[in-house]
Protein backbone atom coordinates (compact mmCIF):
# COMPACT_ATOMS: atom_id res chain seq x y z
CA UNK A 1 0.00 0.00 0.00
CA UNK A 2 2.89 2.34 0.76
CA UNK A 3 4.19 1.79 -2.77
CA UNK A 4 0.89 2.98 -4.19
CA UNK A 5 1.13 6.14 -2.08
CA UNK A 6 4.53 6.92 -3.62
CA UNK A 7 3.30 6.16 -7.15
CA UNK A 8 0.15 8.26 -6.81
CA UNK A 9 1.96 11.26 -5.33
CA UNK A 10 4.47 11.14 -8.19
CA UNK A 11 1.48 11.25 -10.55
CA UNK A 12 0.03 14.33 -8.83
CA UNK A 13 -2.51 12.81 -6.42
CA UNK A 14 -2.44 13.71 -2.73
CA UNK A 15 -2.65 10.60 -0.56
CA UNK A 16 -3.21 9.61 3.02
CA UNK A 17 -3.14 6.01 4.20
CA UNK A 18 -4.06 3.93 7.21
CA UNK A 19 -1.21 1.78 8.52
CA UNK A 20 -1.76 -1.48 10.41
CA UNK A 21 1.90 -2.56 10.62
CA UNK A 22 3.97 0.34 11.89
CA UNK A 23 7.35 -1.13 10.95
CA UNK A 24 6.32 -1.39 7.31
CA UNK A 25 5.27 2.26 7.21
CA UNK A 26 8.56 3.29 8.86
CA UNK A 27 10.59 1.39 6.26
CA UNK A 28 8.56 2.37 3.17
CA UNK A 29 8.27 6.06 4.14
CA UNK A 30 4.99 6.89 2.34
CA UNK A 31 4.00 10.60 2.39
CA UNK A 32 1.20 10.63 4.97
CA UNK A 33 0.17 7.72 7.13
CA UNK A 34 -2.05 7.38 10.17
CA UNK A 35 -0.98 4.30 12.11
CA UNK A 36 -3.93 2.54 13.69
CA UNK A 37 -3.22 -0.10 16.33
CA UNK A 38 -6.37 -2.01 15.41
CA UNK A 39 -6.86 -5.69 14.50
CA UNK A 40 -5.52 -6.70 11.11
CA UNK A 41 -8.47 -6.59 8.71
CA UNK A 42 -10.19 -3.71 10.55
CA UNK A 43 -8.30 -0.49 9.70
CA UNK A 44 -11.35 1.66 10.53
CA UNK A 45 -11.54 0.00 13.94
CA UNK A 46 -15.06 -1.03 14.84
CA UNK A 47 -17.56 -2.60 12.40
CA UNK A 48 -21.03 -1.08 12.66
CA UNK A 49 -19.75 1.97 14.55
CA UNK A 50 -19.89 4.98 12.17
CA UNK A 51 -18.88 7.45 14.87
CA UNK A 52 -15.69 5.54 15.59
CA UNK A 53 -14.94 5.19 11.88
CA UNK A 54 -15.47 8.92 11.34
CA UNK A 55 -12.98 9.71 14.10
CA UNK A 56 -10.39 7.64 12.23
CA UNK A 57 -11.17 9.35 8.92
CA UNK A 58 -11.06 12.80 10.52
CA UNK A 59 -7.62 12.06 11.94
CA UNK A 60 -6.42 10.71 8.58
CA UNK A 61 -7.74 13.60 6.51
CA UNK A 62 -6.20 16.09 8.95
CA UNK A 63 -2.80 14.87 7.71
CA UNK A 64 -3.54 16.09 4.18
CA UNK A 65 -2.50 19.59 5.21
CA UNK A 66 1.02 18.29 5.86
CA UNK A 67 3.68 18.40 3.14
CA UNK A 68 6.66 17.69 5.44
CA UNK A 69 6.71 14.09 4.24
CA UNK A 70 7.06 11.41 5.37
CA UNK A 71 4.43 11.92 8.05
CA UNK A 72 3.60 8.99 10.34
CA UNK A 73 1.19 9.70 13.19
CA UNK A 74 -0.25 7.28 15.76
CA UNK A 75 -4.01 7.27 16.25
CA UNK A 76 -4.69 7.54 20.02
CA UNK A 77 -7.36 4.82 20.20
CA UNK A 78 -6.17 1.18 20.38
CA UNK A 79 -8.04 -2.13 19.86
CA UNK A 80 -6.51 -5.60 20.24
CA UNK A 81 -7.72 -8.79 18.59
CA UNK A 82 -9.51 -11.45 20.66
CA UNK A 83 -8.16 -14.58 18.99
CA UNK A 84 -7.51 -16.15 22.41
CA UNK A 85 -11.22 -15.94 23.30
CA UNK A 86 -13.21 -18.04 20.80
CA UNK A 87 -16.77 -16.95 20.17
CA UNK A 88 -19.31 -18.89 22.23
CA UNK A 89 -21.61 -20.40 19.60
CA UNK A 90 -23.94 -23.39 19.92
CA UNK A 91 -23.32 -26.10 17.35
CA UNK A 92 -26.09 -28.35 16.01
CA UNK A 93 -26.26 -31.92 17.39
CA UNK A 94 -25.12 -34.78 15.15
CA UNK A 95 -27.88 -35.58 12.68
CA UNK A 96 -26.59 -38.29 10.37
CA UNK A 97 -23.91 -40.52 11.97
CA UNK A 98 -23.17 -42.07 8.58
CA UNK A 99 -21.58 -38.79 7.46
CA UNK A 100 -18.16 -37.49 8.43
CA UNK A 101 -18.65 -35.21 11.47
CA UNK A 102 -17.50 -32.14 9.53
CA UNK A 103 -19.93 -32.81 6.69
CA UNK A 104 -22.77 -33.44 9.12
CA UNK A 105 -21.92 -30.24 11.00
CA UNK A 106 -21.77 -28.20 7.80
CA UNK A 107 -25.18 -29.45 6.69
CA UNK A 108 -26.57 -28.71 10.14
CA UNK A 109 -25.32 -25.12 9.94
CA UNK A 110 -26.77 -24.38 6.51
CA UNK A 111 -30.13 -23.09 7.83
CA UNK A 112 -28.29 -20.44 9.86
CA UNK A 113 -26.20 -19.48 6.83
CA UNK A 114 -29.39 -19.25 4.73
CA UNK A 115 -31.14 -17.03 7.28
CA UNK A 116 -28.25 -14.57 7.16
CA UNK A 117 -28.13 -14.65 3.36
CA UNK A 118 -31.86 -13.99 3.11
CA UNK A 119 -31.61 -11.16 5.64
CA UNK A 120 -28.61 -9.42 4.07
CA UNK A 121 -28.83 -10.48 0.42
CA UNK A 122 -25.08 -10.89 0.48
CA UNK A 123 -22.59 -13.72 0.86
CA UNK A 124 -18.92 -14.28 0.28
CA UNK A 125 -19.59 -17.97 -0.39
CA UNK A 126 -19.65 -17.80 -4.17
CA UNK A 127 -17.43 -20.62 -5.43
CA UNK A 128 -17.68 -24.42 -5.52
CA UNK A 129 -21.44 -24.32 -6.06
CA UNK A 130 -22.07 -21.99 -3.14
CA UNK A 131 -23.30 -23.23 0.23
CA UNK A 132 -25.23 -26.11 -1.36
CA UNK A 133 -22.13 -27.35 -3.15
CA UNK A 134 -19.83 -27.33 -0.13
CA UNK A 135 -20.70 -30.74 1.41
CA UNK A 136 -19.52 -32.59 -1.68
CA UNK A 137 -16.34 -30.53 -1.68
CA UNK A 138 -15.72 -31.36 1.97
CA UNK A 139 -15.98 -35.06 1.10
CA UNK A 140 -12.92 -34.50 -1.10
CA UNK A 141 -11.05 -33.07 1.90
CA UNK A 142 -12.13 -36.03 4.02
CA UNK A 143 -10.57 -38.39 1.48
CA UNK A 144 -7.29 -36.46 1.68
CA UNK A 145 -7.44 -36.62 5.48
CA UNK A 146 -7.92 -40.39 5.21
CA UNK A 147 -4.83 -40.80 3.04
CA UNK A 148 -5.93 -40.39 -0.57
CA UNK A 149 -3.46 -38.50 -2.79
CA UNK A 150 -4.44 -34.83 -3.02
CA UNK A 151 -3.87 -35.03 -6.78
CA UNK A 152 -6.90 -37.35 -6.99
CA UNK A 153 -9.21 -34.76 -5.40
CA UNK A 154 -10.06 -33.17 -8.73
CA UNK A 155 -8.78 -29.85 -7.37
CA UNK A 156 -5.53 -28.13 -8.22
CA UNK A 157 -3.29 -26.75 -5.48
CA UNK A 158 -4.69 -23.18 -5.57
CA UNK A 159 -8.27 -24.49 -5.64
CA UNK A 160 -7.65 -26.52 -2.49
CA UNK A 161 -6.52 -23.35 -0.73
CA UNK A 162 -9.50 -21.44 -2.08
CA UNK A 163 -11.85 -24.17 -0.80
CA UNK A 164 -10.41 -23.75 2.70
CA UNK A 165 -11.09 -20.00 2.54
CA UNK A 166 -14.61 -20.62 1.23
CA UNK A 167 -15.34 -22.90 4.18
CA UNK A 168 -13.96 -20.31 6.60
CA UNK A 169 -16.19 -17.66 5.03
CA UNK A 170 -19.23 -19.94 5.39
CA UNK A 171 -18.48 -20.56 9.07
CA UNK A 172 -17.79 -16.88 9.81
CA UNK A 173 -21.09 -15.88 8.17
CA UNK A 174 -22.82 -18.56 10.27
CA UNK A 175 -21.10 -17.20 13.39
CA UNK A 176 -22.44 -13.72 12.71
CA UNK A 177 -25.94 -15.16 12.42
CA UNK A 178 -25.73 -17.38 15.50
CA UNK A 179 -24.06 -14.78 17.71
CA UNK A 180 -26.47 -12.04 16.72
CA UNK A 181 -23.71 -9.45 16.91
CA UNK A 182 -20.35 -8.77 15.32
CA UNK A 183 -17.72 -10.62 17.35
CA UNK A 184 -14.43 -9.05 18.35
CA UNK A 185 -11.68 -9.58 15.80
CA UNK A 186 -10.71 -13.20 15.15
CA UNK A 187 -13.16 -14.61 17.69
CA UNK A 188 -15.19 -16.33 14.98
CA UNK A 189 -11.98 -17.57 13.35
CA UNK A 190 -10.91 -19.08 16.69
CA UNK A 191 -14.38 -20.61 17.10
CA UNK A 192 -14.01 -22.31 13.72
CA UNK A 193 -10.50 -23.63 14.32
CA UNK A 194 -10.75 -24.53 18.01
CA UNK A 195 -14.38 -25.51 18.57
CA UNK A 196 -15.75 -27.09 15.40
CA UNK A 197 -15.39 -30.36 13.49
CA UNK A 198 -14.62 -28.37 10.36
CA UNK A 199 -11.73 -26.61 12.05
CA UNK A 200 -10.32 -29.96 13.10
CA UNK A 201 -10.67 -31.29 9.55
CA UNK A 202 -8.96 -28.23 8.04
CA UNK A 203 -6.03 -28.59 10.43
CA UNK A 204 -5.71 -32.31 9.69
CA UNK A 205 -5.89 -31.81 5.94
CA UNK A 206 -3.21 -29.15 6.13
CA UNK A 207 -0.99 -31.64 7.98
CA UNK A 208 -1.70 -34.32 5.37
CA UNK A 209 -0.88 -31.95 2.51
CA UNK A 210 2.38 -30.92 4.13
CA UNK A 211 3.29 -34.57 4.77
CA UNK A 212 2.62 -35.31 1.10
CA UNK A 213 4.91 -32.39 0.17
CA UNK A 214 2.09 -30.69 -1.73
CA UNK A 215 2.88 -27.20 -3.07
CA UNK A 216 2.57 -24.35 -0.58
CA UNK A 217 -0.38 -23.01 -2.62
CA UNK A 218 -2.32 -26.11 -1.63
CA UNK A 219 -1.90 -25.92 2.17
CA UNK A 220 -0.97 -22.46 3.43
CA UNK A 221 -4.51 -21.11 3.44
CA UNK A 222 -5.96 -23.97 5.48
CA UNK A 223 -4.94 -22.62 8.89
CA UNK A 224 -4.20 -18.96 9.73
CA UNK A 225 -1.06 -18.05 11.66
CA UNK A 226 -1.82 -18.15 15.37
CA UNK A 227 -4.28 -21.04 15.22
CA UNK A 228 -3.08 -24.38 16.58
CA UNK A 229 -1.80 -26.96 14.08
CA UNK A 230 -3.27 -30.46 14.00
CA UNK B 1 0.55 -14.04 22.09
CA UNK B 2 -2.43 -13.02 19.95
CA UNK B 3 -2.66 -13.95 16.27
CA UNK B 4 -2.14 -10.35 15.18
CA UNK B 5 0.95 -9.98 17.33
CA UNK B 6 2.48 -13.07 15.72
CA UNK B 7 1.65 -11.85 12.20
CA UNK B 8 2.88 -8.31 12.86
CA UNK B 9 6.18 -9.64 14.20
CA UNK B 10 6.66 -11.78 11.08
CA UNK B 11 5.98 -8.99 8.55
CA UNK B 12 7.29 -5.92 10.38
CA UNK B 13 10.76 -6.20 8.91
CA UNK B 14 9.94 -7.36 5.38
CA UNK B 15 11.85 -5.59 2.66
CA UNK B 16 10.16 -2.56 1.12
CA UNK B 17 11.12 -1.06 -2.24
CA UNK B 18 13.17 2.08 -1.66
CA UNK B 19 11.62 5.00 -3.54
CA UNK B 20 14.43 7.29 -2.41
CA UNK B 21 12.72 10.58 -1.76
CA UNK B 22 9.11 10.92 -0.63
CA UNK B 23 7.05 13.18 -2.87
CA UNK B 24 4.11 14.94 -1.24
CA UNK B 25 1.60 16.82 -3.37
CA UNK B 26 -0.19 19.77 -1.74
CA UNK B 27 -3.79 18.68 -1.28
CA UNK B 28 -6.66 21.04 -2.12
CA UNK B 29 -8.93 22.15 0.73
CA UNK B 30 -10.83 19.06 1.87
CA UNK B 31 -14.18 20.70 1.19
CA UNK B 32 -13.18 21.02 -2.46
CA UNK B 33 -11.46 17.64 -2.84
CA UNK B 34 -12.74 14.76 -4.95
CA UNK B 35 -11.86 11.66 -2.96
CA UNK B 36 -11.33 8.04 -4.01
CA UNK B 37 -10.65 4.98 -1.89
CA UNK B 38 -7.85 2.72 -3.06
CA UNK B 39 -7.87 -0.40 -0.95
CA UNK B 40 -5.42 -3.27 -0.90
CA UNK B 41 -8.08 -5.59 0.57
CA UNK B 42 -8.50 -7.52 -2.68
CA UNK B 43 -12.18 -6.62 -2.86
CA UNK B 44 -14.03 -7.18 -6.11
CA UNK B 45 -17.51 -6.53 -7.41
CA UNK B 46 -17.84 -9.17 -10.12
CA UNK B 47 -18.90 -12.13 -7.97
CA UNK B 48 -15.85 -14.21 -8.87
CA UNK B 49 -14.45 -14.27 -5.34
CA UNK B 50 -10.96 -15.04 -6.66
CA UNK B 51 -8.04 -12.68 -7.19
CA UNK B 52 -6.40 -13.26 -10.57
CA UNK B 53 -4.98 -9.79 -11.25
CA UNK B 54 -1.62 -10.27 -9.51
CA UNK B 55 -0.27 -6.74 -8.98
CA UNK B 56 -3.11 -5.31 -11.06
CA UNK B 57 -6.31 -3.73 -9.84
CA UNK B 58 -10.07 -3.88 -10.30
CA UNK B 59 -12.55 -1.02 -10.43
CA UNK B 60 -15.30 -0.81 -7.81
CA UNK B 61 -18.27 1.39 -8.76
CA UNK B 62 -18.71 3.83 -5.88
CA UNK B 63 -22.30 2.70 -5.32
CA UNK B 64 -21.48 -1.02 -5.23
CA UNK B 65 -21.80 -2.74 -1.87
CA UNK B 66 -22.14 -6.41 -2.86
CA UNK B 67 -18.38 -6.95 -2.83
CA UNK B 68 -16.40 -10.13 -2.30
CA UNK B 69 -13.18 -10.42 -0.33
CA UNK B 70 -10.71 -12.14 -2.67
CA UNK B 71 -7.50 -11.44 -0.78
CA UNK B 72 -5.15 -14.44 -0.81
CA UNK B 73 -3.90 -14.00 2.77
CA UNK B 74 -5.78 -15.70 5.59
CA UNK B 75 -3.87 -13.87 8.32
CA UNK B 76 -6.32 -11.11 9.16
CA UNK B 77 -9.79 -10.86 10.63
CA UNK B 78 -12.47 -11.39 7.99
CA UNK B 79 -15.55 -11.23 10.19
CA UNK B 80 -15.43 -7.44 10.48
CA UNK B 81 -15.61 -7.01 6.71
CA UNK B 82 -18.35 -9.62 6.44
CA UNK B 83 -20.38 -7.60 8.95
CA UNK B 84 -19.57 -4.09 7.74
CA UNK B 85 -17.57 -3.27 4.62
CA UNK B 86 -16.80 0.17 6.03
CA UNK B 87 -14.38 -1.29 8.53
CA UNK B 88 -11.84 -1.54 5.69
CA UNK B 89 -13.63 0.13 2.78
CA UNK B 90 -15.37 3.23 4.16
CA UNK B 91 -17.54 4.00 1.13
CA UNK B 92 -20.61 4.86 3.22
CA UNK B 93 -18.54 7.12 5.45
CA UNK B 94 -17.21 9.02 2.41
CA UNK B 95 -20.75 9.44 1.09
CA UNK B 96 -21.74 10.90 4.46
CA UNK B 97 -18.79 13.30 4.44
CA UNK B 98 -19.72 14.45 0.94
CA UNK B 99 -23.35 14.97 1.96
CA UNK B 100 -22.17 17.06 4.93
CA UNK B 101 -19.85 19.11 2.72
CA UNK B 102 -16.77 17.97 4.61
CA UNK B 103 -15.28 16.66 1.36
CA UNK B 104 -16.09 18.04 -2.05
CA UNK B 105 -17.26 14.86 -3.76
CA UNK B 106 -16.75 11.12 -4.03
CA UNK B 107 -15.07 9.57 -7.07
CA UNK B 108 -17.15 7.71 -9.64
CA UNK B 109 -15.17 4.57 -8.91
CA UNK B 110 -12.90 3.33 -6.17
CA UNK B 111 -10.04 0.89 -6.88
CA UNK B 112 -8.94 -2.38 -5.34
CA UNK B 113 -5.51 -3.97 -5.36
CA UNK B 114 -4.38 -6.97 -3.37
CA UNK B 115 -1.74 -6.41 -0.70
CA UNK B 116 0.69 -9.01 0.61
CA UNK B 117 2.31 -9.41 -2.81
CA UNK B 118 5.01 -12.09 -2.77
CA UNK B 119 7.25 -10.03 -5.08
CA UNK B 120 8.41 -7.20 -2.83
CA UNK B 121 10.02 -5.30 -5.72
CA UNK B 122 6.47 -4.65 -7.01
CA UNK B 123 7.86 -4.06 -10.49
CA UNK B 124 4.56 -4.45 -12.32
CA UNK B 125 2.77 -2.16 -9.88
CA UNK B 126 5.49 0.50 -9.98
CA UNK B 127 5.91 0.57 -13.73
CA UNK B 128 2.51 -0.36 -15.09
CA UNK B 129 -0.59 -0.91 -12.97
CA UNK B 130 0.09 1.78 -10.37
CA UNK B 131 0.57 4.57 -12.93
CA UNK B 132 -2.45 3.22 -14.86
CA UNK B 133 -4.56 3.45 -11.72
CA UNK B 134 -3.36 7.01 -11.14
CA UNK B 135 -4.32 7.97 -14.70
CA UNK B 136 -7.78 6.48 -14.22
CA UNK B 137 -8.29 8.46 -11.01
CA UNK B 138 -6.99 11.70 -12.52
CA UNK B 139 -9.31 11.28 -15.52
CA UNK B 140 -12.22 11.20 -13.06
CA UNK B 141 -11.07 14.46 -11.48
CA UNK B 142 -9.83 12.82 -8.28
CA UNK B 143 -7.27 14.80 -6.33
CA UNK B 144 -7.19 12.97 -2.97
CA UNK B 145 -6.76 9.23 -2.41
CA UNK B 146 -7.50 7.43 0.84
CA UNK B 147 -5.47 4.20 1.04
CA UNK B 148 -6.82 1.39 3.19
CA UNK B 149 -5.18 -1.98 3.93
CA UNK B 150 -6.36 -5.14 5.66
Amino acid sequence: MSALAHIFEQAGLATVGLSLVRGQAERARPPRMLHVEFPLGRPLGRPGDPAFQHRVLDAAFALLARTDAPVLVDHPEVIVDESDAPLACTLPPRHDPSLHPAVDELIGLRPAWRRRFEATGHTGVVRFGGADGLPAMVEALVRIEQGAPWQDSGLGAPELGQLAVELRTFYEEVALELAGHTPAARQSESWLYRETEMGLLLRRVQAALKAAEAPRDAWFRFVPTGQPPA
Amino acid sequence: MSSDAIVRRSVESLDAFDFGTTAAVAAPPLAEARVAIVTTAGLRADGLGRWSEGQGFVTLPAAARDLQLAHLSVNFDRSGLLADLNVAYPADRLDELAAQGVIGSVATNHLSFMGAQPDHTLTTMRLDTGPAAARQLLADGVDVVLLTPV
